[in-house]
């Protein structure tokens, strides 16, 4: 089959795959968030969250009915074929999962203010390239949800508060967000860089599984600190309560100027939707998240 | 912190004015989602004294844009989670006192305005559980109709008859409490705590 086709196909079960599915460690973290949230109002809201989880599993429809804008990391070998076109497979896919699934067209000109009704348009879906050595094509589809990206802070810090900086605008951050971004959240957290490499790297660390760590001990040691500390904000689930604010907090990081000190904070709702596939040359196909046994 | 099960549209206000933050509730009955569009076009026709395609005195305002599909000649809710409450600030207080609307559903909490009315009028803030879409369209056993189509699939005018539609939590009751703020207040009472263990200085 054409290369174009596989992608295709894969593009649109990931789709599906991400929105009515929520991969494992996302699973896992929110059930053991309801055995310890203590606040009455954060355990029904976490209750509410989980059955929610179960019937739209069971049902195979969205979540949440905000299936976001999407986003797609593409992380090719320099080796595979027709690679120049993939983008269009993956725009094919997306106007096709807006139909199967249903996803909600979620794609608007910000001049006209029209809604073109199949999620695609100008730079949407987004797709971010890797290239890696080898001939498999990884496709990762990230739908990212307005009520959190609406929250999304960068700071320009001065270079001289550092790390204690960082805290400090994480903590602000994820108060003044409060109940907006469907709390228990993800942070992911971008230092370094320029602007907009530390919000890149934000977003790509709410890609990280809960159960790995950053595998720099000093950032995994900032990043249970930091969830500690953020959780001490009682903002709680939904931000009626309770001592589970985040589930997680991933960072990332890249070498900065000597004058600037960029912090990005993405947040990711708890319907942390991902769906990862690996096409082989072989054309077989390997789901890296969800176990379709 | 009590359970009630209501039955919408709610006339009276004594109904309302008993209930307080924290209490959990199920409605049964009718429900009519609208976002910042249909609230607007509400109001300018009010101003321009027109009638609404749906009397909303009594009534359960949810704040929501729908996933819905259409099968044969019927309308069926695929997913139906609250949105973001905020939006709709601007125009709620104008829109309890001239609708008599008594209770608005949604996500994050809204504001003083809002809260203000409530007390004014006899009305309730509930939140829905953010992105639980799923187990909110389960509550959803009829679209009675649609109206305002034109604005949209998410901001059209949907009138849902519901069966146990919930849990939702009082967040604003008809008292002046308004618990997403205490909780906030709290939040930001936090930080000089948080910052300690974080060897924040200031």
């Amino acid at each position: 089959m054409e290369v174009e086709k596989v992608v295709e196909d894969v593009a649109v079960n990931l789709l599906r795959l991400a929105v009515t599915d929520l991969p494992k460690d996302i699973k896992d973290a929110l059930q053991q968030a309801y055995q310890k949230e203590e606040s009455r109002a954060g355990k029904t809201q976490l209750k509410a969250i989980l059955d929610n989880i179960e019937l739209a599993e069971k049902m195979g429809v969205p979540i949440c009915q905000d299936t976001g804008v999407i986003n797609f990391y593409v992380r090719a070998g320099a080796k595979a074929k027709n690679l120049d076109r993939i983008e269009k497979a993956l725009q094919k896919a997306t106007k096709r999962a807006t139909k199967e699934v249903p996803l909600r067209p979620n794609a608007v000109d910000p001049i006209t203010q029209k809604n073109t009704k199949d999620n695609t348009g100008r730079f949407i879906p987004f797709v971010r390239w890797e290239i890696l050595r080898g001939d498999s094509i990884e496709i990762t589809v990230l739908p990212k949800g307005a009520g959190s990206e609406n929250v999304s802070m960068l700071g320009m810090l001065m270079p001289s508060e550092g790390l204690t900086g960082l805290k400090k605008f994480v903590v602000d951050a994820v108060i003044k967000a409060g109940a907006m971004p469907c709390p228990p959240t993800i942070l992911g957290i971008g230092v370094g860089g320029g602007a907009d490499t530390a919000m890149e790297l934000a977003k790509r660390a709410i890609l990280r599984p809960l159960n790995k760590p950053n595998s720099n001990p000093v950032l995994a040691e900032l990043e249970r600190e930091l969830n500690e500390a953020v959780n001490m904000t009682g903002i709680g689930p939904m931000g009626l309560g309770g001592k589970f604010t985040a589930l997680g907090v991933s960072i990332e990081y890249a070498h900065r100027h000597p004058a600037s000190y960029p912090v990005a904070v993405v947040f990711q709702c708890w319907a942390a939707r991902k769906a990862t596939a690996r096409i082989h040359s072989s054309g077989a196909i390997e789901y890296l998240t969800h176990d379709l046994g | 912190m009590a359970i009630y099960k209501l039955k919408s549209p709610i006339i009276s206000e004594e109904d309302i004015r008993k209930l307080n933050v924290n209490d959990i509730l199920y409605i049964t009955g009718i429900i009519v989602t609208m976002r910042d569009a249909a609230h607007r076009r509400a109001l300018e026709l009010f101003k321009e004294e027109k009638t609404l395609p749906i009397d909303l005195y009594g009534s359960t305002v949810f704040h929501c844009g729908p996933i819905v599909k259409r099968k044969r000649s019927q309308w069926v809710v695929i997913a139906a989670g609250p949105t973001t409450s905020t939006r709709m600030e601007e125009f709620e207080d104008e829109f309890i006192k001239n609708f008599g609307v008594r209770v608005i559903v949604g996500k994050g909490g809204m504001g003083k305005r809002t809260a203000d009315a409530m007390k004014k009028y006899g009305a309730v803030y509930a939140a829905f559980t953010g992105g639980a879409a799923v187990l909110a369209a389960k509550a959803v056993k009829k679209v009675k109709k649609v109206e305002w189509l034109d604005l949209g699939m998410p901001e059209a005018l949907w009138v849902f008859e519901v069966d146990d539609f919930g849990p939702i939590t009082v967040a604003i009751d008809a008292h002046g409490n308004n618990l997403f703020e205490e909780i906030q207040k709290k939040a930001e009472e936090s930080k000089p705590k948080i910052y300690k263990m974080l060897g924040i200085s200031r």
